[in-house]
């Protein structure tokens, strides 16, 4: 229940509304289209290099794609280029796992001066942490489910 | 074609994601989450693998891969070896993409300093 205005206050709200920056979804959500599609097209083709020439396994092509993207992601959010690329992208780099690694960077390089163990060790997990205990415990869940209706 | 679909299935997924982002303000920490936790019970149901067999990368490089690699590996996991295999499986299938988060994201935090945004 919003509480009863004064003018003057309603006027404010007025310019408030005015000022606000009005983001526009159908745009971003073709920005997240095409930047989060080419990522998945890089991961594309990092998969077929570790089936193709590197003739990995199909579990070890899994893994090696992941490292490789990780990797890509967390070099450069250190080199400040993913930021960059986050304002145009939006969700299309925060879902690709690219965006996953930089989640992890980005805290641990702010809270560098905190120190090594809880600035930079504990930061690391800041968003990680999250992902981690949410999607673990739901696979351990689906597994046991798995297992008893077998 | 592969990266048609790749593309197509991946760019997909984002924009789903940029959804929730503009339509309901959830904080990018709270897609992730979601993200992972949605592509573990829908591949226990069954329905992300196609998207997976069709989509390639696009459907595995989204963070509801991530959630798509433990759920398959739990469910292996427990099929192989029982209750064990449900606690091991996941972690299993994700370990070098976790480890690998771990060390780069570790060395990239030592050597880089965040830089001023404009």
């Amino acid at each position: 229940m919003p509480k009863p205005q004064t003018a003057q206050q309603k006027q404010y709200q007025q310019r408030v509304n005015e000022k606000m920056p009005r983001s526009n979804t159908f745009s971003q959500c073709i920005r997240a289209f095409v930047s989060g599609g080419i990522i998945c097209c890089i991961g594309q083709a990092v998969r077929d290099l570790g089936e193709g020439p590197l003739g990995l396994s199909q579990d070890d092509t899994a893994a090696f794609t992941a490292m490789v993207m990780v990797f890509l992601g967390a070099t450069l959010t250190g080199l400040g280029i993913y930021d960059k690329i986050g304002t145009w992208a939006g969700a299309g780099s925060i879902v690709p796992i690219t965006g996953f690694a930089n989640s992890i960077v980005s805290p641990a390089m702010e809270f560098k001066r905190e120190g090594f163990v809880m600035g930079v060790g504990a930061k690391l997990f800041s968003i990680a942490g999250p992902v981690l205990v949410y999607g673990v415990s739901a696979s351990i869940l689906v597994g046991l489910i798995a297992y008893l209706m077998r | 074609m592969d990266y048609l679909w790749a593309f197509l299935i991946g760019g997909g997924i984002c924009v789903i994601g940029q959804l929730l982002i503009s339509l309901t303000r959830l904080t990018p920490a709270r897609i992730l989450v979601v993200f992972v936790t949605a592509g573990v019970f829908l591949t226990a149901l069954g329905l992300y693998e196609p998207l997976v067999e069709l989509g390639g990368a696009g459907a595995t490089v989204p963070l509801t891969g991530f959630g798509y690699s433990l759920g398959m590996g739990a469910i292996e996991g427990a099929m192989e070896s029982g209750v064990i295999g449900a606690f091991t499986g996941g972690m299993k299938a994700t370990a070098g993409g976790v480890s690998a988060a771990i060390l780069f994201g570790y060395l990239n935090a030592l050597i880089f300093t965040p830089k001023t945004k404009k």
